[in-house]
């Protein structure tokens, strides 16, 4: 009896239903897009960091877990090898440079990842082949590198470093392609860390002479579970270091919590609106149709049948107007360029869908009370 | 056989010195196939008096007894559940639901007693094309005039064969033709089927389609007509004032009125 009802009503009134349906539909679509913007923003912030196959990033202490910061030495770097429990250490170095389109088009900002072949923070590609240690000119490309140039296994970039107040351009052969590792909102370029020192503004030039100094090392774990207890004995044996997890990390990025929790507030006031103008929406509609309730009841519906009529119907609306948001918005993202930083998880989609979902009979609930407090002889107007 | 029978019912309103007693120790019952009138000026009580024949308002003292139960006695969601299967309701007005078309409205009923099928569709069809609704069987109220909703309103009462039907002023918002015809179809209806009905009125005119007039005066029967003939003089003498009652200092009062004596003056 009350699906009958509810759907019934729907299905009468298709217009008035669908109006509110399209309203949750746009609700769904900003929250969804608010979701995917902040998804593609922390993405494009934490990719490397996140994707790293290492379990623990070693920086030098007192410097607040800041990529740019740290310095880590050869010396450290012997230490942590030797520390139990650690199965590898690759030293990392970050860099910002200029890389120029052969088409002469504006040069792209790209981040300059220094990596030790075959060593944690080394990404793995999925066409052309690793690094090595002795083809000093070979670098791996991400695929934010790819969907701007179409770069190809084979063809050589040309980066453009800033040495002082003199331009030097670097010609370098892509080797490898590797999945999106944007780092700070870049497309990322690995080079081995000779070559990173050698290239990098204000770098070690040739390196010769000095300790080749990299920002962190990326630490790799015999057993991934005792991160914890690996990370303790890091920081108790090895001087001047302090060791962070991968998020740790990345939620120490500048700018990355405050970027975040702006966005989750937009989000939630989102929702929130979404879950008055729902409630609005069917506490008038309730308040329309209290003489029809009374009548109802009266002949014999009883509150329960009254009740879940009207919860089936808030949310048959609102998840019909949920799935229609994000669908739209689904095929929407999925055809952005690479360069917008939106982004949708199945994670991320699928939190923020069950969170509309709720929409409807959070924003329905106090219609619904309304509802079975309807007497039948008020509402008919038989009342004393 | 008796259908409904109200023993010693009492209704008090408020208490303390905020009481106010809307019916007073009032006893009466209704046989199968028998069609009554409950008539009385505005604040004798019927529509309470109706309101808890139909268990939607609980006598502050007495028994009301239908189908052997005292539904006084029972909880709201018991009384919900009795209504919907032993009583039959046409309201004054917002009678039908607005989503859903006459056949539809009538078989709610049946719906809601699962009594719903190719069988009682069709009786509900057949008894819509009796009220002269058959093709108007897939409209909705909104394109139905207020006479057939008040049809759709009785078919809906009747069809899951209830032990009561009752009536609150059926033919308030019709014009003089059509409150004829669905009153003497409620009559013929309640007559064929066996049931015992109630309806409370103002237009006295309609006491003519109906067995018995009970007239409440002051919460309490102050007069019971039976007589065929005493009946028909009562609804002609209306009839000759149209129906109305002409209130003057608050109480219906005509030089050498006929209904004197059933208006209580």
């Amino acid at each position: 009896m009350s699906f009958y009802l509810a759907l019934k009503e729907v299905w009468r009134n298709k217009g008035r239903f669908l109006l509110i349906a399209a309203v949750v539909a746009l609700i769904t679509t900003l929250v969804l897009f608010i979701a995917a913007l902040a998804e593609g923003l922390a993405s494009a912030n934490r990719e490397y960091i996140e994707k790293l196959n290492g379990e623990l990033l070693v920086f030098q202490e007192g410097t607040q877990l800041s990529t740019t910061a740290s310095r880590i030495g050869r010396q450290r770097i012997a230490e942590l090898r030797r520390v139990p429990g650690v199965a590898a250490v690759g030293q990392v170095g970050f860099s910002t440079l200029k890389l120029v389109p052969p088409d002469g088009s504006a040069d792209i900002n790209v981040a300059f990842i220094g990596v030790e072949p075959g060593l944690p923070g080394e990404p793995p590609v999925y066409a052309g082949q690793q690094l090595e240690r002795d083809r000093g000119n070979n670098v791996i490309v991400d695929e934010g590198v790819v969907a701007r140039l179409g770069t190809k296994v084979g063809d050589t970039i040309k980066l453009k470093v800033t040495q002082g107040t003199k331009e030097e351009f670097y010609d370098l052969t892509v080797v490898g392609l590797t999945d999106r590792r944007q780092y700070f909102f870049q497309p990322a370029i690995f080079a081995p860390l000779n070559t990173w020192d050698k290239i990098r503004p204000d770098g070690n030039g040739s390196g010769a002479n000095t300790e080749l100094i990299s920002n962190i090392a990326v630490v790799r774990l015999q057993d991934p579970s005792a991160q914890a207890e690996v990370a303790k004995t890091i920081e108790q044996t090895v001087k001047d270091v302090e060791v962070a997890d991968r998020r740790t990390t990345w939620e120490a990025l500048p700018g990355y919590a405050a970027q975040q929790s702006t966005l989750t507030t937009q989000q939630f006031f989102t929702f929130f609106i979404g879950v008055l103008v729902v409630g609005g929406f069917f506490q008038i509609q309730t308040l329309q149709k209290v003489a029809q309730i009374g009548m109802l009841k009266a002949i014999g519906l009883s509150n329960w049948t009254v009740g879940w009529s009207a919860l089936i119907q808030i949310f048959t609306v609102n998840a019909f107007g949920v799935a229609i948001g994000a669908v739209g918005t689904l095929a929407l993202t999925s055809n952005f360029p690479v360069t917008v930083p939106i982004m949708l998880t199945g994670t991320t989609a699928l939190a923020s869908v069950l969170a509309l979902l709720a929409i409807g009979p959070l924003g329905g609930i106090v219609s619904v009370f309304v509802l079975l407090r309807i007497e039948p002889l008020r509402a008919l107007g038989m009342a004393q | 056989m008796i259908a409904l029978e109200a023993i010693n019912v009492t209704k008090i309103y408020g208490t303390g010195t905020n009481a106010v007693t809307a019916v007073n120790d009032v006893s009466l019952s209704v046989r199968r196939g028998e069609f009554v009138a409950l008539v009385g000026p505005s604040g004798s009580g019927k529509t309470t008096m109706l309101a808890m024949l139909a268990g939607l308002l609980k006598p502050t003292h007495g028994q009301i007894i239908i189908a052997e139960k005292d539904i006084g006695r029972m909880s709201e969601s018991k009384r919900t559940k009795f209504r919907g299967q032993y009583i039959g309701f046409a309201f004054q007005a917002n009678n039908l639901v607005p989503f859903l078309n006459a056949q539809e409205n009538v078989e709610l009923l049946l719906r809601l007693n699962g009594k719903l099928n190719r069988q009682s569709r069709e009786s509900a069809r057949n008894l819509l094309e009796r009220l002269g609704l058959g093709e108007r069987l897939k409209n909705r109220p909104g394109q139905l005039s207020g006479g057939q909703q008040q049809r759709v309103a009785i078919a809906r009462a009747l069809i899951h064969e209830p032990e009561v039907v009752l009536a609150d002023e059926p033919t308030a918002s019709l014009d003089t033709e059509r409150a004829h015809q669905v009153v003497q179809t409620f009559a013929e209806l309640i007559h064929e089927q066996n049931r015992a009905g109630i309806m409370v009125t103002h237009d006295l005119r309609m006491c003519k389609y109906t067995d018995r007039v009970i007239q409440m005066m002051d919460g309490r029967i102050n007069r019971i007509i039976a007589d065929r003939r005493e009946i028909l003089r009562l609804a002609g003498a209306a009839d000759e004032l149209d129906g109305h009652v002409v209130p003057v200092n608050g109480k219906p009062v005509l030089a050498g009125d006929p209904l004197a004596d059933v208006r209580g003056i």
